[in-house]
């Protein structure tokens, strides 16, 4: 299922105006000479990029979505403020900031499932999930996501019913989208922390449910 | 523009696939690309690396990664607004230095500026053209320049479920066109009615549309 790309590729050997988006081989080379001079101008400051680098691949991850997700499915008046503002319940646990300035958290029931894509870019709410993987930002996933998207559901392992009411949310403006996954079943004993540790990436996406661990030794 | 960033809707890219455990960065190099696009102090409004990634010709942005569509359009935005030299991208050699006397972000500013962000809503009064529960269509625009209103859905009716408030209207933002402040709505659109009958009846894609996007159906 390559051709498109393999034709682009052949494409691309052809001749470029030099004056429009010129691309050289080596983008690891091009970022060191672009580095280079961003620093010797004084319009970067090396420790403040090394501190960018530490934020988003230490600190900022899918961990808070999480734990915002695990609260909900615990404490029920926390879910109804997450539902209506997302912002600011997730700020009650300490996290908000660039690319969740606006946020919306849709809930996943027995008859909804929520998915969020971003067609026109890679939108994604870095407060509680950090920055996307690649394949949410592949044109497979933002070209399919919205005309098949039980199809797209299916790749990923998840098989909805045909009364199951799918709502694709596409992030076209600079309004976030979470998705609040179904808490399984069988885990009313389980702590808040406990259940913070099923919560994965993928379901706050919308491609994945969140499954126990005895699930998913059986999936 | 009806660029190739618009995908929504386009068949044969081929299946997703995912990978397992996947770094945040595949290369030290696009770590520092994210970093310097987040950190430098440029001239220009607020997404334009994004309008920017969406000039890049359509064989190219196909063919290249997501980081280097990052470093390709910070690099078009530092020449164009003449921030650095082509020569000096080149060469790796600065020809000058810190002319507008711009503001170098710190290491122990980082923090705070990830938790401030930047917020796109505005606090102006504008009156909403739509209302929650009404039926509207997409526009059937085809602007040359950068716009948030997908091909998929022009033309289309939805009905409006949520009024998000006065966002800046990024269609015209960052062409340099003024931030036009205007209501925001997530709209519904039939899956049906956006693919026809080979989508499920039960099931709905929900886009968020300015005021400059719709006209009452």
């Amino acid at each position: 299922m390559t051709p498109p790309l393999a034709a682009a590729q052949q494409d691309s050997e052809h001749d470029h105006d030099p004056d429009h988006q010129a691309v050289p081989s080596d983008p690891a080379l091009r970022t060191k000479a672009l580095e280079s001079v961003l620093v010797a101008r004084g319009l970067v400051d090396r420790a403040a990029l090394d501190a960018l680098v530490d934020a988003y691949e230490h600190q900022i991850g899918p961990r808070n979505g999480a734990r915002v997700i695990a609260r909900a499915w615990v404490d029920g008046a926390y879910k109804q403020r997450l539902l209506k503002n997302a912002k600011a319940a997730i700020a009650e646990l300490g996290y908000g900031g660039a690319e969740g300035e606006q946020m919306v958290v849709v809930e996943n029931t027995a008859q909804v499932h929520n998915l969020v894509v971003c067609t026109l870019c890679s939108c994604y709410p870095w407060p509680v999930l950090g920055l996307p993987p690649v394949w949410y930002k592949s044109a497979a996933y933002r070209s399919r996501s919205v005309i098949d998207p039980r199809g797209l559901l299916r790749e990923f392992g998840l098989e909805l019913a045909a009364d199951v009411e799918v709502r694709v949310w596409d992030s076209t403006a600079e309004v976030r989208y979470l998705v609040l996954p179904e808490r399984p079943a069988g885990t009313e004993q389980l702590g808040e922390a406990q259940l913070a540790a099923l919560v994965t990436r993928d379901a706050m996406v919308g491609v994945s449910r969140v499954v126990t661990p005895h699930e998913g030794a059986q999936a | 523009m009806n660029g190739v960033h618009d995908m929504g809707g386009m068949q044969d890219m081929g299946p997703v696939r995912p990978e397992k455990n996947e770094p945040v960065f595949h290369a030290a190099w696009e770590g520092r690309v994210f970093a310097m696009y987040i950190a430098i102090d440029g001239d220009w409004p607020g997404g334009s690396g994004r309008y920017q990634r969406e000039l890049i010709p359509p064989a190219d942005y196909l063919r290249m990664s997501y980081y280097e569509r990052w470093l390709t359009s910070l690099s078009e935005l530092l020449v164009k607004s003449g921030m650095v030299t082509r020569t000096e991208l080149e060469t790796g050699v600065a020809q000058g230095g810190n002319s507008k006397g711009r503001h170098m972000l710190r290491a122990e500013e980082v923090a705070p500026r990830i938790a401030a962000g930047g917020a796109a809503t505005r606090d102006v009064p504008v009156v909403a053209k739509f209302h929650e529960g009404q039926r509207v269509r997409a526009r059937n625009i085809n602007p040359v320049g950068h716009t948030r209103l997908p091909r998929y859905a022009r033309g289309k009716q939805g009905t409006i479920v949520r009024d998000h408030g006065v966002h800046v209207f990024n269609d015209s933002f960052v062409q340099g066109l003024g931030q036009k402040p205007q209501h925001l709505y997530s709209v519904r659109f039939a899956a049906r009615e956006l693919w026809g009958p080979q989508a499920a009846a039960t099931d709905s894609v929900y886009v968020d549309l300015w005021d400059d996007h719709l006209e009452a159906a």
